[in-house]
């Protein structure tokens, strides 16, 4: 089977084919990037990075037809230790944290009107900022930037809302030994779509927790790549992704290991839930972790679990696990897809709880795990945060009566 | 004053290779203030007819009856028989990872009494049964079972039973995994339930848990059914000579 040629494909990206073609790239330490949408070609659903993705939703984002005239507001609250500023993609810190990684990135940097930077400094109170959808039948691409100070300890919530269709690069640059707990919600109405790229640089000695919370949206894929800059980085990333019929919710990771000393840590859980009639509720998780030959010493672990609660429901689960060198203090992988487990809810009903509130606790519980990463008590704390989602996951629970 | 009657219980458990009957007939009444022991050999039936009062999926029902003071067991939910009064003691209680015990006992609780218990007793209330069965505080914030010892899980078995106060409890093989101390603190437990207004059907292999809960009635159970009963004396019996004259007669009828 020949590959076809891209027209327009300067030589010096011939390297682009890889990973966007239909043969898998052999590392992801080999893919290609590049801030220029044309160096990417159209994918056309087979290739590895797009073949779970159903194109035919992106409302033309990976072919060049998205008119990407909407605008996507990006508010942040004035507060202490809170830089704000707005800037245009010639601003030299514009980039620092990483470069798209596939095409709707690319046309996402390449189209965005203006680009947010948000620098946290000290020891800011929690932050939320909030990203809303252009709006029905629009199209729009955005840029955010979070940025750290040397030894900031700071909390953002991003929240993204409303309808529409939005590509967006999201950059999380953490300096030297800054903290930083990120909680992204995607709580979009029924008919947006957001694909989102997460490039996330860490420096020396900094940490960073990202819990990552997907309820909304006809289709949201988010793809977050991590890179550390320098020794003694700590990262650890959790999400949780609650499915229904139709839906489609994507996490692709990358954690890429290329310094020595670091640790990682992912852990993922979703819950579908379909229905007769219409699209399957459908998940794919994709955790790709790479140790480079350099990074001796790292830690890593990544985890996916998927609770399948219907029929109509399809989890697709993904973990791949690089390793170049044998210096490691540890590394593993795990995924697993089951449905509710008929002996759990036997246990709880034999002691009189009724099956609806029997399965509400085991629900709860997979999900517990993930949602007490949200602090709610102390100096980062979004108690109010953590009792909008409880309460977002129970009505998901009520939708079917499951 | 309650009685659990079962009458005829026939009952088949799902296979790989279609139904598969394991209790042929079984005819047994445990009337309040009354303690029946079931003793068989390993596979005559005795846990299956546990679950299958209690209605576990697994387990299909060909005919037969089971009433709790004339009501239907069988007609009912898992969560409507435990409602009704039923309580079983599992042999191998589940682990539920990410439910705290404290949560999953005020569900239970609610769920049987009707009513959420108050915070302020239900706090001492098990505590106190806690303390009485030698569990530490800390097992409260704790996942049901997870990572729980065998022992651990029989006495939070217990700890329910206690809590829940069933009319009629069926304890599946409660003295198996047990060291010494743990069986005299389980049956101490045990014990505290018996009363003039409950009834328990203790199911056991060993008669090793019948020198601290006396039964007021023991039955054997071999090949699906109910095949001798008698007092105390029965058990003695079987501890001397085994199971083995059973088995035989039970392969014979059958």
């Amino acid at each position: 089977m020949t590959t076809p040629e891209v027209a327009g494909l300067a030589p010096e990206l011939a390297g682009a084919k890889e990973g966007q073609g239909e043969k898998p790239v052999l590392s992801a330490g080999e893919r290609f990037t590049s801030y220029d949408v044309e160096a990417f070609e159209v994918p056309g659903g087979r290739e590895e990075n797009w073949r779970f993705t159903p194109l035919r939703r992106l409302h033309g984002l990976h072919d060049g037809s998205a008119a990407l005239d909407g605008r996507a507001p990006v508010t942040v609250p004035a507060a202490e230790g809170v830089t704000v500023e707005t800037v245009g993609r010639d601003d030299a810190r514009i980039g620092e944290g990483g470069t798209p990684a596939d095409r709707v990135a690319a046309q996402a940097w390449s189209a965005f009107p203006e680009a947010t930077v948000v620098t946290l400094d000290g020891t800011p109170a929690p932050l939320t900022i909030t990203v809303e959808g252009p709006g029905a039948g629009s199209t729009a691409a955005g840029h955010l930037q979070l940025r750290t100070t040397p030894f900031a300890e700071a909390t953002v919530v991003l929240e993204h809302r409303g309808s529409g269709v939005l590509a967006d690069n999201l950059e999380v640059v953490l300096a030297d030994s800054s903290r930083l707990t990120l909680v992204v919600t995607e709580e979009w109405a029924d008919d947006a779509v957001h694909v989102s790229a997460q490039h996330l640089s860490v420096g020396r000695d900094a940490t960073l927790k990202v819990v990552a919370v997907s309820l909304g949206g006809d289709l949201v894929r988010v793809s977050p790549t991590v890179t550390y800059r320098a020794p003694g980085g700590d990262v650890d990333l959790v999400g949780l992704g609650y499915a229904d019929a139709g839906q489609h919710l994507e996490q692709r990771l990358l954690v890429d290991h290329a310094v020595p000393h670091c640790k990682s840590n992912v852990l993922y859980k979703n819950a579908l839930q379909g229905r007769a009639g219409t699209t399957d509720a459908h998940t794919v998780w994709i955790g790709d972790v790479l140790i480079q030959a350099a990074a001796e010493n790292t830690e890593t672990f990544e985890f996916n679990r998927n609770l399948v609660l219907t029929e109509h429901a399809r989890a697709d689960s993904v973990p791949n696990l690089e390793i170049e060198t044998g210096e490691i203090v540890s590394a593993g992988h795990a995924s697993a897809t089951g449905r509710f487990d008929d002996e759990q809810l036997f246990y709880l009903q034999s002691r009189g709880i009724p099956q609806d509130q029997a399965r509400r606790l085991v629900v709860r519980a997979f999900f517990g795990e993930i949602l007490q990463r949200i602090p709610t008590h102390g100096a980062g704390a979004l108690p109010a945060l953590r009792e909008r989602l409880d309460a977002a996951i129970e009505a998901e629970l009520a939708v079917t009566g499951v | 004053m309650s009685t659990l009657e079962i009458k005829d219980l026939h009952a088949s458990v799902s296979t790989d290779d279609g139904p598969k009957p394991i209790l042929r007939g079984v005819d047994l009444t445990v009337k309040a203030g009354e303690t029946h022991a079931i003793m068989g050999p390993n596979g005559s039936g005795k846990s299956t007819l546990a679950y299958a009062i209690a209605g576990h999926p697994k387990y299909e029902i060909t005919s037969g009856q089971v009433l709790l003071d004339g009501e239907d067991v069988l007609g009912m939910t898992v969560d409507e028989r435990a409602r009704a009064g039923l309580f079983l003691a599992m042999q191998y209680p589940v682990e539920v990872p990410g439910v705290s015990m404290a949560n999953f006992l005020r569900s239970a609780a609610t769920a049987i009494r009707g009513e959420a218990p108050k915070l302020r007793t239900w706090v001492k209330e098990v505590k106190g049964a806690m303390s009485d069965l030698g569990i530490s505080e800390e097992f409260a914030d704790r996942s049901v079972n997870e990572g729980f010892s065998g022992g651990e899980k029989k006495r939070h078995e217990v700890l329910q039973l206690a809590l829940l106060n069933p009319k009629i409890a069926i304890l599946d093989e409660t003295d198996s995994g047990l060291d010494v101390d743990a069986l005299r603190v389980v049956s101490e437990g045990v014990n505290r339930y018996r009363s003039p207004e409950n009834g328990m059907l203790l199911i056991t292999h060993y008669t090793r848990i019948l020198q601290h809960i006396t039964p007021d009635f023991v039955h054997v159970f071999a090949g699906g059914r109910v095949v001798e009963s008698g007092g105390p004396e029965l058990a003695d019996d079987l501890e001397k000579n085994g199971y083995e004259r059973f088995v035989r007669e039970a392969a014979a009828a059958s």
